[in-house]
């Protein structure tokens, strides 16, 4: 299996990224995957030019290629302004879609007030592109770290990510499919 | 093969001296980039065709037929005639005029145009991209091959025992390329009608176009034109050219960075590595310029962007008497290491002489 931790935490050490471990460990608990973490701080200059120029740099294409072929996604982003952080917004705005991947979405801030935003924007943005999002999402304001119910929760997390890609390991990407130009000239013969 | 230019047609400020070209400055500077093409002894001019600012060619054929009323032997183009947003019937017209004015040195190149904006101004939607290239061209084929047409489709006002005039030049329609830079769906339509697929690979990294070209080359063979390595391809580049590789870049840097296409992103020196984009000597553009085929196999058409991002015209005329020199050196280069059986590039001769039944 492999697993890939995407996290958009700016300063290092990075609570995001103590957060995505967290997760990470827990995950590898119950799976044996092959872990490749994603940072965005990394990444952030390429990501910005593959907005302006359409392409990434090859430290960004394989990123993007672990995301394409990982059985599991863990994303972790700060909540910036209610909100993803605009950089791991930025990210998964490359991708035209992530069809059946297994997604456990996390993130942190400096108030619990904030948790709401992974069910308003990370949930929808993935279900907006076909991802599986695991049913609990993981938060953590800065009170959290000294819980227990945080443990609770990120082993939960863990254990559905865990169920979901045993039930949706990632298929190779196919070949490109070509309509046969007949069927493509007949398909406008049809009217409409 | 066949050595050329094409142009966007871009009004862009000079980066270096904050001067823009006039709209009338801009359309006879391409004019005169085109002469100098045939002088230099290039085989090809081509024009894009846009429909808004910044850009100036909107009627490619007018522009093409004054071109080719002060040309000899030049092979006038298109970089783009837009299949989705002209009405077939009088790109069949201008085309075909365009060819009895020009002695038959012309093609042209199909696409679709990727400005949303521009298809409601011409009454079409641009979610209807693909269809809209794929019955537009059947019909043009149609109209250029049969004299009378009765048709009927979904995008466009049924015909009736319709002539298109004049007829093609001794009866053979110009070549057609089909240029796309995403679509498998094209490179599919080229390979059914046996047309020709340009790549425009000049702002992306090969592996793409790789595929698409490869796939195109497949399914030529598939449909019974001949072999994957007898398909037509052509490709764009990129080039700067100093005899001082240096100075090509120093010069360069600042059109580079400010150039609207892919200005304020990765540097020049990523770009160059990662594209095809080459700023430096002649040997480099010619070294860079042979890699080609060795990703996209022997091919049939070589177009280099030259006058963009706001370089004078000046500067464009020298970098044409540098690709005049480099060119020779290409054609023999290339010629050297042709595998055999690979096709020429098709022109109205070998056309002409193809329709006879006389095989070259």
């Amino acid at each position: 299996m492999r697993l890939v931790v995407v996290t958009a935490g700016l300063t290092v050490p990075s609570s995001t990224r103590l957060l995505a471990d967290r997760l990470t460990s827990a995950v590898t608990a119950q799976v044996a995957a092959d872990v490749t973490v994603v940072e965005l701080r990394d990444l952030a200059v390429d990501i910005a030019h593959h907005l302006v120029a359409g392409f990434p740099s090859p430290a960004l294409r394989s990123a993007l290629d672990a995301v394409g072929a990982a059985d599991g996604v863990i994303a972790a982003t700060p909540i910036f302004t209610a909100s993803y952080s605009g950089l791991f917004k930025s990210f998964f705005d490359l991708f035209e879609e992530l069809p059946g991947k297994p997604v456990l979405i996390a993130a942190t801030g400096g108030t619990p007030r904030h948790s709401l935003a992974l069910e308003h924007a990370l949930r929808p943005m993935f279900t907006y592109l076909h991802a599986i999002v695991a049913p609990t999402s993981v938060y953590a304001a800065s009170a959290d770290w000294a819980d227990g119910e945080l443990a609770h929760r990120i082993a939960r997390a863990a254990g559905e990510l865990a169920e979901l890609m045993g039930r949706h390991p990632a298929v190779p990407a196919s070949e490109e499919m070509v309509i046969p130009f007949e069927q493509q000239l007949a398909a406008l013969r049809e009217k409409p | 093969m066949q050595f050329g230019i094409f142009s966007v047609g871009d009004v862009t400020t000079d980066p270096t001296t904050g001067v823009t070209p006039s709209e009338h400055e801009r359309i006879k500077a391409m004019v005169t980039i085109a002469l100098k093409a045939e002088e230099v002894g290039l085989d090809v001019f081509a024009t894009g065709e846009h429909h808004n600012p910044p850009f100036v060619p909107s009627s490619p054929t007018t522009m093409l037929g004054y071109v080719a009323a002060r040309t000899e032997r030049l092979i006038l183009s298109t970089a783009t005639t837009l299949i989705t947003t002209n009405d077939p019937v009088k790109i069949a017209e201008d085309f075909a005029m365009l060819q009895h004015l020009a002695d038959g040195r012309v093609d042209l190149m199909m696409g679709r145009g990727n400005t949303g904006p521009v298809y409601p101004w011409f009454g079409k939607d641009i979610r209807q991209g693909i269809p809209l290239a794929i019955e537009n061209y059947a019909l043009l084929h149609e109209l250029w091959r049969n004299d009378v047409v009765d048709w009927e489709g979904r995008f466009r006002t049924p015909l009736q025992s319709f002539t298109s005039t004049p007829r093609p030049l001794d009866g053979v329609p110009p070549f057609v390329w089909h240029g796309s830079i995403r679509s498998p769906e094209i490179a599919e339509q080229a390979a059914y009608y046996g047309d020709g697929f340009f790549a425009n690979h000049i702002f992306w990294p090969k592996e793409h176009f790789m595929r698409l070209i490869g796939l195109y080359r497949e399914r030529f063979a598939h449909y019974g034109h001949g072999t994957p390595e007898q398909a037509y391809v052509g490709l764009g580049g990129q080039v700067f050219i100093r005899p001082n590789s240096q100075d090509a870049v120093n010069e360069f840097r600042p059109y580079f960075d400010n150039a609207p296409v892919y200005g304020h992103g990765p540097s020049l020196e990523e770009f160059t590595e990662q594209t095809p984009l080459t700023v430096g000597s002649p040997q480099q553009v010619i070294d860079k310029t042979l890699s080609f085929r060795e990703h996209f196999g022997d091919y049939q058409r070589q177009l280099f962007l030259m006058d963009h991002a706001g370089l004078p015209l000046k500067t464009v005329l020298e970098q044409l008497d540098h690709l005049g020199e480099i060119v020779p050196v290409l054609r023999k280069e290339f010629a050297a290491r042709r595998a055999p059986g690979v096709s020429d590039a098709p022109t109205h001769e070998s056309l002409k002489r193809s329709e006879a039944g006389v095989t070259t």
